[in-house]
């Protein structure tokens, strides 16, 4: 089992969330989040005040797949969220020890 | 035998206002309905700027301050409006003590009744007069409150707040208004409180951001405000108040306090656009908190001249009023003190540039019990405003600086270190602005 966590643009979210739906993903947690990498932030200001705002608001998607269906999610996740500018965000792939479903006490991949 | 003194100051405070009720009906039928009631609904109006006053400021702070920003300005419509009943009326209007201050004998209010009082409103009720003062009495110590946010004592705040109107708010007022006045002798012309409420305050201020000392973590640029749109319904309720600060100083509904509205209106827009588009020239966009500045500016700076001017004249201060205080806020900057909200930068240096520019600007055509100005043939009021000017300046900032270190000493003017870092809301008032 693995642990698939993609940040992405914000705007992109419904458009990734369908597109991972079609391809069979039950379920999701998301996250709104504020990170910078190559895409600097702005500049606000306010009266004889400047904020350089490094952070971008961004949002991380957390998935919880089997083996198998990794390649497919991360080339699903990599197409639709992807904008071609810089900010466009990152995946990664970790493994995963045990997932339970709390409700019935279900392991491994029956509860996924 | 104690008890006798106390008994009649009671009957003396409930009896105020009631002495004349038996009074014939010659003496009532002064009254002018319209007059009145222009005063009391302009009354209601400088009243709905303090709680607007808290918007604009609490917009500007952090989130964690926003309550202890707002209670600052909020709370004088406590205090103030005892200390004016008590004795701050008395002070700042009644009867003439050497020309710079009046006697207690209206203090509790006595003596000041239901009829017309020829020396301040011929035609309306003194209270009505009384009561719309107060408004300004309450307003002009939450001015300052800009100058020391998020960082200031709530309990030394409110000794602060009555220790300043008896000792600089009240006198000031008595010496621009109070009939034996010093500058009102002179001729100093303020129709609604340039000297007495804006220079006041935002001289105050100066001394108030110097002696307190800088926000933790000024100068990291960690502080912007929290909510814009807050600090915007702010400045519509001020800018509407405003007329009635204007408007309402004229003590009589007609054609000048008509004039009082129109230049109000013109100058606040023009300070709105200059600010706005000097702001959009030199940092490249029109902000929306500076528009809101700018009006506020250009309101600061006509109010003293409100009643003596023409709109064209209006137009002109408002637009100078909007770039000069766009310039004045980065003094700040360059003296390297944390006057948080710019009071200094928009009302100080404003309604500086407003008593002067009466000085220009005044015309008897507009009001003939005024004066003219330079660039209507007179030469000797812009001396006689620059000597008000200088007068309030240093008056304000000499005796709010000792006010402040005698607090400082006794009471403690900073919150802890620890309080100023988890915020005024929960250390002062152990509550949240927002529960999200």
């Amino acid at each position: 089992m693995k642990k698939i966590e993609a940040v992405i643009k914000p705007f992109k979210l419904d458009e990734v969330k369908e597109a991972l739906s079609k391809i069979g993903i039950k379920g999701m947690t998301i996250s709104e989040v504020k990170g910078f990498g190559r895409q600097k932030g702005h500049t606000e200001v306010y009266r004889s005040a400047e904020y350089k705002i490094d952070f971008v608001a961004k949002v991380k998607i957390e998935l919880i797949t089997t083996d198998e269906i990794v390649p497919q999610v991360i080339e699903t996740i990599e197409r639709v969220a992807k904008t071609g500018k810089i900010g466009d965000g990152k995946i990664f792939v970790s493994p995963v020890e045990e997932v339970i479903r709390i409700r019935t006490g279900e392991r491994g991949r029956d509860a996924i | 035998m104690k008890k006798i003194p106390f008994l009649s100051l009671l009957a003396s405070l409930f009896g105020a206002g009631f002495a004349f009720a038996g009074e014939p009906a010659a003496a009532l039928s002064k009254t002018d309905s319209g007059d009145t009631s222009w005063l009391l609904i302009s009354a209601a109006l400088v009243m709905l700027m303090t709680p607007g006053l808290a918007l604009f400021y609490g917009g500007m702070v952090r989130t964690k301050n926003v309550l202890g920003t707002i209670m600052q300005s909020f709370i004088a419509l406590g205090v103030i409006t005892l200390q004016w009943a008590f004795y701050g009326y008395s002070l700042a209007f009644g009867p003439d003590v050497g020309h710079v201050i009046g006697n207690l004998d209206w203090a509790g209010l006595r003596g000041v009744g239901l009829d017309p009082f020829p020396d301040y409103s011929a035609t309306v009720p003194h209270q009505a007069f009384m009561i719309f003062q107060m408004m300004f009495a309450v307003i002009t110590p939450a001015l300052i409150t800009g100058a020391f946010a998020e960082r200031f004592k709530f309990k030394t705040y409110l000794v602060f707040l009555i220790l300043w109107s008896t000792f600089v708010y009240d006198p000031i007022a008595h010496w621009v208004w109070g009939t034996g006045g010093w500058i009102r002798n002179l001729g100093g012309l303020d129709f609604a409180g340039g000297l007495v409420v804006h220079i006041s305050s935002g001289v105050s201020a100066l001394a108030a951001a110097l002696v307190v000392g800088k926000r933790k973590g000024y100068g990291n640029g960690l502080m912007p405000p929290h909510n814009v749109t807050m600090t915007l319904l702010g400045a519509g309720i001020l800018w509407f108040g405003w007329f009635g600060f204007n408007g309402g100083s004229a003590i009589a509904s007609g054609s000048l306090a008509t004039s009082a509205f129109v230049v109000t209106q013109f100058s606040a827009a023009s300070g709105a656009l200059s600010w706005m588009i000097v702001e959009w020239a030199r940092r490249g966009n029109p902000t929306v908190l500076g528009a809101a500045s700018g009006a506020i500016a250009g309101l600061a700076t006509i109010t003293p001249a409100s009643g003596f001017v023409g709109p064209i004249s209006a137009i002109v201060i408002g637009l100078v009023a909007g770039a000069l205080c766009y310039y004045a806020i980065n003094l700040k900057n360059k003296f390297g003190y944390d006057d948080s909200l710019d009071v200094v930068g928009v009302h100080g240096v404003g309604s500086t540039w407003g008593v002067l520019a009466t000085g220009l600007f005044a015309t008897k055509v507009v009001n003939s019990a005024g004066n003219n100005g330079l660039f209507f043939g007179n030469s000797s009021l812009l001396g006689i405003q620059a000597l008000s000017v200088i007068s309030v300046w240093v008056y304000s900032f000499v005796v709010t600086l000792i006010l402040l270190k005698v607090l400082d000493r006794t009471m403690g003017l900073r919150v802890s270190e620890e309080h100023e870092i988890t915020g005024l809301d929960t250390s002062q008032h152990g509550e949240t602005g927002y529960s999200f």
